[in-house]
């Protein structure tokens, strides 16, 4: 290992006293160790991964202006009901007629293929790019937080431009129960 | 017939190149490094896809996971002026020293009633699991939403900036528990704001 190298050319007899030369040489691995024992310490503590943060924006409340509220076609709507045990259910238009009620699976397979069939639909009855797909998300008390976030996030994944968080209503529930998804 | 010598070599290193190449690293950590704060309420967040990073400042955050809720902002000096509106509210006084230690405690959940006693307690104490029952936010007694606005109208007279409010929820958390917050947001006129998950892996 390094070592303070101290030795000097070998004393020479007689002549002038020369003042020691002495190595410029030192042992760093102290130092080094040293180093990256902190550089340890420091990557352990550091928060390097930050947590994400998923946008969303809420359908405005306001009690005092019911005519705020706006009337949509109900053959661009579908509506995504939450129920228990990660299930969900799907239907268009208005939960008065629904039309094909599904019930459906998070993932590829299951509401994302529905979603990405449907804007090709809708697109195809309005005929206009800016009319898509209005897609109505209803949890129920028995979903959980993390399927929220799934139905968000599969809304990002295909590309739903207009989605809000809406309560659920009663005969909706009555759906679900019907189905079997809430109990 | 004369033997080769193999010659020796020295085992000493120059270790220059190393050293600086460490004190480098350790240099790059120590101005990144923001320590980990230890979370009184450990939350496991549901993964998304989204890849948006949430701000480091002006930002408050709302926890919630075991039916409990607990509040944080970023920033010393909001919470300070937000524990100064708390204790007008609730007439509370605090003095500076019970300001300056409620101002290191990153994300908190006790009621009002207990915050003198909250405070006087040691850092390793506080975040020892089940210690804080949380804020609680019924229609009957209300705090949450006296924090979140205290905070909003601390952030505004200190950054002149609007609060960003965000939710950490626990992935099993049942819905009607974040329907309680989303309401007291809304409450509030706050429609936006954000929701924080981890990164997804692997898609499925």
């Amino acid at each position: 290992m390094a070592e303070l190298d101290t030795s000097s050319g070998g004393s020479k007899k007689g002549g002038k006293v020369r003042s020691k030369k002495q190595s410029t040489r030192i042992d760093l691995t102290a130092m080094v160790d040293l180093a990256f024992l902190l550089i340890t310490f420091f990557m352990l503590t550091t928060t390097l991964a930050k947590p994400q943060a998923m946008d969303l924006a809420m359908p405005d409340k306001d009690e005092d202006k019911p005519e705020s509220k706006l009337e949509i076609a109900d053959n661009r709507t579908m509506t995504i009901l939450l129920g228990q045990n990660n299930r969900i259910e799907w239907y268009m238009g208005l939960v008065d007629n629904p039309k094909t009620p599904t019930v459906d699976n998070f993932g590829r397979n299951g509401i994302r293929k529905a979603l990405i069939e449907k804007i090709k639909e809708v697109r195809g009855i309005t005929g206009d790019p800016k009319k898509g797909l209005i897609v109505l998300i209803k949890p129920s008390d028995k979903s959980s937080y993390r399927n929220l976030v799934d139905i968000l996030d599969e809304m990002k994944i295909s590309d739903v431009q207009t989605y809000a968080i809406v309560d659920i209503t009663n005969p909706e529930i009555g759906l679900m129960k019907r189905d079997g998804i809430y109990k | 017939m004369p033997r080769v010598k193999v010659p020796r070599k020295s085992t000493a290193i120059d270790m220059t190149a190393m050293c600086d190449v460490a004190f480098l690293l350790l240099t790059f950590f120590i101005l990144t490094a923001t320590a980990r704060q230890p979370e009184p309420l450990p939350v496991d967040t549901p993964a998304s896809t989204v890849k948006i990073k949430l701000p480091e400042t002006d930002v408050a955050t709302v926890t919630i996971g075991q039916g409990k809720i607990f509040f944080g902002v970023k920033g010393q000096q909001i919470r300070i002026n937000m524990l100064d509106r708390i204790s007008k509210r609730y007439n509370l006084q605090f003095t500076e020293q019970e300001k300056v230690r409620f101002s290191v405690v990153e994300t908190f959940g006790v009621p009002v009633a207990n915050l003198k006693q909250f405070i006087a307690l040691s850092n390793d104490e506080r975040n020892q699991e089940g210690l804080q029952p949380g804020i609680p936010a019924d229609s009957t007694d209300n705090q949450l939403h006296e924090w979140i606005l205290a905070a909003r109208y601390a952030t505004k007279e200190l950054n002149n900036k609007d609060l960003r409010l965000s939710i950490k929820g626990d992935a099993k958390e049942e819905y009607p528990e974040i329907k309680k917050v989303i309401d007291i947001f809304q409450k509030q006129k706050i429609n936006k704001f954000s929701l924080i998950t981890s990164l997804r892996q692997a898609e499925k």
